[in-house]
């Protein structure tokens, strides 16, 4: 029987939650690095015993750990990202230039084939590699030369968030950037492009179709569907069938199209999943009720799902790397909170039951299934 | 051999449970005593002062003797109670947040 392995990283450490494929009995290992911020574990799809973490501090700053044994013993690797020559400037919050600064590690990415391959998204935006395990970083410059004087921080900081590797053509990548965009490469990570064409900011830039700026909160695809792209944005649901080049707005009858995270049911390229958030001033669900909304037709129509969620003084926010899918048969989804639950669903929502309910605010959430 | 401090979080990523104790060539200095402690614990580059500019992160202090050296000279030689062993080198992470 397969072993479901949930990774949570939350903001006093990570947890890793066991069941088997029922998805029903869970236990719950942690906390790991205690007291430290976690933003992301991921595992390397190319061998599910490596596992890597960011663990950052005010403090201390960021230490990257990386497990060889499925999370038993870790090890510090390298933690030095150092931008590519000078740094130069983005805009700040008053519109004038600020200088590139590294804060800490948003998302880790490892490669689908390597191990010892993977991406690291940063805050101040940019992308780093790494091809010997996480010893040492090396940025992919192209990136902010897309227009990266132009970038601003959000009110989470400027963070590379999502990194979306192309499961049939290793040269081409996906990442999201508050606020800046989406882009694409298309050689491997040397040049880069903006992706925006078709989201409008509003409220959010002088020019609401500006080829960047824009604040992104999450994109995801599913892996048959390379040029599908779904986006959920500050406002707005969106959707590109061409790989970004332009994009549509699918929100259709959600009770809000704010939101952070965004996923893609692991076997229905057309059913993804959103959680909505009442507004950018008011970070909790709408009506104080937590409801995952799924669309089976790949946006416009999308269905309130709500068994076994609180549907009454919940308060709580759901943030952009804190929802994944599994892998087996019945897909399951998972996301957790701000309030340190974090739920699962193992019949693609349709019901839910909380693993736990009071860990640290939970930052993101990734799911391994283990032969 | 200079024996330095840790915090808490520190400790557990040096996976140590108390003094550091350190070879370090003279002249003792804050940077010599640094240099020596992340040779023999490399997780904790970083951690201290940052990688690039080698300058002390914000919030860490550094005390001996009941006195606050964070903004001493890092070339300068440390306190010769610190050089010959007697007190610690103390890292400190400072009082933040509410």
């Amino acid at each position: 029987m397969s072993e479901v392995r949930v990774l949570v990283g939350t903001r006093k450490g990570a947890f890793v939650l066991r069941s088997d494929e029922g998805r029903k009995d869970w236990t719950v290992e942690g906390p790991l690095f205690p007291g430290w911020e976690i933003y992301h574990i991921a595992a390397s799809p190319a061998d599910p015993d490596r596992l890597y973490a960011s663990q950052s501090s005010g403090w201390f700053g960021q230490v990257i750990q990386r497990s060889d044994d499925g999370g038993k013993t870790w090890e510090a690797v390298g933690n030095e990202f150092a931008y590519d020559g000078t740094p130069g400037t983005h805009q700040w919050y008053d519109g004038t230039q600020h200088p590139w600064e590294f804060k800490r590690v948003w998302h880790l990415e490892p490669s689908p084939t390597d191990p010892d391959s993977v991406y690291a998204g940063v805050e101040d935006a940019a992308l780093f590699h790494s091809g010997d395990g996480g010893r040492t970083w090396r940025e992919l410059p192209g990136l902010r030369s897309a227009k990266g004087n132009l970038w601003q921080p959000g009110a989470g900081g400027m963070c590379l968030h999502t990194i979306l590797l192309s499961a049939d053509d290793p040269k081409r990548i996906f990442v999201a950037i508050s606020a800046a965009g989406a882009f694409r490469t298309d050689d491997g990570g040397v040049t880069w492009r903006p992706i925006n064409q078709g989201l409008r900011s509003d409220f959010e830039l002088p020019d609401a179709t500006a080829e960047v700026g824009h604040c992104v909160h999450s994109i995801a695809l599913h892996p048959s569907r390379p040029n599908t792209l779904f986006m959920q944005k500050h406002w707005d649901v969106m959707r590109s069938d061409n790989a970004g080049d332009l994009w549509h707005e699918v929100s259709g009858n959600l009770p809000s199209d704010f939101g952070f995270p965004i996923a893609v049911h692991a076997h229905e390229p057309e059913t993804i999943y959103v959680v909505p958030i009442t507004s950018d001033s008011y970070h909790y669900p709408p009506d104080g009720k937590l409801r995952v909304y799924r669309s089976r037709a790949g946006g416009n129509e999308w269905e309130a799902l709500t068994d076994g969620l609180p549907q009454s003084n919940c308060y709580v926010n759901i943030l952009r790397n804190a929802m994944a899918v599994d892998s087996l048969a019945s897909c399951g989804v998972y996301f957790g909170t701000s309030g340190g639950q974090v739920y699962v669903s193992a019949d693609s929502g349709d019901h839910w039951t909380a693993i736990v309910h009071d860990l640290p605010p939970v930052l993101s959430v990734e799911v391994q299934v283990l032969p | 051999m200079i024996r330095v401090t840790l915090p808490t979080h520190l400790r557990t990523l040096a996976q140590v449970s108390g003094p550091v104790l350190l070879q370090v060539e003279e002249p003792v200095t804050q940077q010599t005593i640094l240099d020596a402690l992340e040779a023999a614990y490399p997780m904790l580059r970083g951690t201290i002062r940052d990688t690039a500019s080698r300058e002390r992160r914000p919030f860490i202090r550094f005390f001996a003797c009941g006195e606050d050296l964070s903004h001493e000279p890092t070339d300068a030689p440390v306190l010769s109670a610190v050089a010959e062993g007697k007190e610690p080198f103390r890292i400190i992470g400072a009082m933040a947040g509410g």
